[in-house]
């Protein structure tokens, strides 16, 4: 196990380097720098600035004081916001999208799984249809649709909640229903996907023909193995929930890390830029990891992978 | 004479074997017959409307302003007097026009790399798919946000090259299995020994081999590159005003839902709808390709 751990991290390093090294070429490429303004400034006063951030330096020698600072744990100044460290930037702000990102997450599980299940359970009825329809209906509704419906219908119109902020708990709804609804229902599909796989095998025919109880045979034996998709598919959820919430947090104004992503990458703020990639890139590659222990865990079978 | 009939009969079988018989069971299912023909009017009605419209996507007038549906404007103007109709017709061809170009560019490299790596033994393998599962992990969204930024963001040939150099992984992955699954078959082997170099067994007994599973994710492609396209455009990076693209006008609705909600209503219909056929027809296709297994996903 702790050989399996270790063997995974040594493997994100090299991906983590050609992440780094990639959005630095790419970053380094695109027009423009951090500092041509629309209003022209004095191009001495400009060489200055750029001296001060040692933007002066060539090319691979700002690579190597990059990649040096790295390894101290420094991520450097923010070009754009003066006076900010990368680093503090995202202390501030990613608790915001993480918190967004649990609930949302939290979310689409209760709704999802439940779903998926139930349509399951009435394979074939009309009951199914209408559920894996509504499914397909959350999929097709993608956060930047479902997002400012929401806000029109319970903002403005019955004036539940407000309409922009992070301020009162009340806040936090229409953002979170926003970002969960839509895993909500793939969650939904891999659910109904797997408890459909499960109740056909032989363990399922036995435990119904020893006379269990339906709800027994699915609650005790069927679902843990049900849901095996389901746990796959939070990796790639977690990266999806991570760009879903760029959106929904440009959309109601929250002050979480996506917004200061995008504009960090329009404003060639290019250490923001790289701060936030390998942020991310690493909270991922922990997050895969994880959800392969969980797995591993759940289903022994794939343990000696 | 009589040895060409035995060869048409032959065709005939082997094109009722796998290509006709997903036809047929395609047709058959309900929701794909609705989904294909919703998009191909979506489609249709997006190439050819703007022929006959009287209006132009940029004609602005600014007298007019932001008006509800009339006669005159079927889906109402936004406030520079535009015309809402046209302006999704024509943001409907960027959108789907991406979406096409953007998985082609996926299917190419996809298919090449997966069938080269799933041919290949072992090592090589190993090499070219842990490479693909590195780059998988990360988040998508970064990836093509600085892409975008790298690149004139304002050329949507770029926007869509970004796009189809992300979206390949996932075909890669499928097709690297099939191909892994197909290398063992005798029929190789056979095709090997009788002399056939690696090239000629890629063309002529892998890939055609790799058809159905091939169309199905193609299928599901095409929508997530309409979304990606859109989530880049309604963050302001990709397609740039004037122009329009179904992102942007969701974007501007958004932003004015409070004042004139036809803005958003309408193009979000219209969005949701596309991508509600092509994952009708994708799901479709995965039942008519492979009808013993249970979807899901």
């Amino acid at each position: 196990m702790l050989t399996f751990i270790a063997r995974r991290l040594l493997q994100a390093i090299p991906t983590l380097w050609v992440v780094a090294t990639a959005t630095f070429i790419l970053l380094r490429l695109a027009p423009g720098g951090p500092f041509d303004d629309e209003k022209p400034v004095a191009p001495e006063i400009k060489k200055q600035i750029e001296t001060h951030y040692g933007l002066n330096h060539s090319l691979h020698i700002q690579y190597f004081q990059f990649f040096g600072n790295l390894l101290k744990g420094d991520l450097g100044p923010s070009y754009k916001y003066s006076g900010w460290e990368v680093q503090e930037i995202i202390a501030q702000t990613f608790p915001v999208s993480l918190e967004l990102g649990i609930w949302a997450f939290l979310v689409s599980l209760i709704v999802g799984i439940p779903i998926g299940i139930i349509a399951a359970i009435r394979h074939n009825k009309p009951s199914e249809t209408i559920l894996m329809a509504t499914a397909m209906v959350g999929i097709c509704l993608p956060s930047f649709v479902i997002g400012p419906i929401l806000l029109l219908l319970f903002s403005l119109q019955l004036e539940w909640f407000n309409p922009i902020g992070w301020n009162y708990p009340g806040d936090r709804v229409l953002p979170i229903m926003t970002l969960g609804l839509l895993y909500a229902a793939y969650i939904a599909r891999l659910a109904r996907g797997g408890m459909l796989d499960v109740l056909k095998h032989d363990y399922v025919r036995t435990a119904r023909a020893k006379g269990l109880k339906e709800s027994l045979v699915v609650y005790r034996h069927a679902l843990r193995t049900a849901l095996y998709p389901v746990v796959a598919y939070t990796g790639p959820a977690a990266a999806g929930l991570i760009s879903g919430s760029f959106v929904v947090e440009t959309i109601f104004f929250i002050p979480g890390l996506g917004p200061f992503f995008v504009n960090a990458a329009l404003n060639r703020d290019y250490t923001m830029v790289m701060g936030t990639v390998l942020f991310y890139a690493i909270l991922i590659i922990l997050l895969n990891l994880m959800v392969d222990l969980i797995q591993m865990w759940m289903n022994p079978r794939t343990r000696h992978d | 004479m009589i040895k060409r009939r035995r060869e048409d009969i032959v065709a005939s079988v082997a094109a009722r074997s796998l290509k006709r018989d997903a036809w047929e069971r395609l047709t058959h299912n309900r929701m794909a017959r609705i989904g294909g023909s919703l998009f191909i009017c979506i489609t249709l009605l997006c190439l050819i409307g703007p022929f006959l419209s009287s209006y132009t996507f940029d004609q602005q007038n600014l007298a007019y302003g932001a008006q509800g549906p009339s006669l005159k404007h079927w889906l109402g103007t936004d406030d520079l007097g535009r015309d809402l109709f046209i302006r999704i017709l024509i943001g409907g061809r960027i959108s789907i026009g991406v979406g096409f170009a953007a998985t082609i560019v996926a299917l190419l490299i996809g298919v090449t790399y997966g069938s080269l790596a799933g041919y290949k033994d072992g090592r090589t393998e190993a090499i070219m798919m842990r490479f693909v599962d590195a780059v998988y992990a990360l988040p998508f969204t970064m990836i093509v946000i600085v892409l975008t930024v790298t690149f004139d963001k304002k050329s949507i040939f770029l926007i869509f090259m970004a796009i189809g150099l992300v979206e390949w992984l996932t075909m890669a992955r499928i097709v690297c299995g099939q191909t892994r699954a197909l290398r063992k078959n005798t029929y190789i082997e056979a095709s090997l020994t009788a002399g056939a170099s690696h090239l000629r067994i890629l063309a002529k007994h892998i890939l055609p081999n790799l058809l159905g599973p091939v169309i199905i994710y193609t299928t599901l492609t095409i929508p997530a590159v309409i979304l990606l396209e859109s989530v880049l455009s309604f963050l302001g990076l990709g397609v740039q005003p004037p122009m329009s693209s179904w992102g942007i006008l969701i974007n501007e609705g958004a932003q004015k839902i409070d004042i004139y909600p036809w803005l958003l209503i309408f193009p979000a219909m219209i969005f949701s709808l596309t991508l509600f056929s092509l994952n009708f027809i994708g799901d479709g296709l995965r039942d008519a390709f492979d009808p013993k297994e249970n979807h899901s996903a």
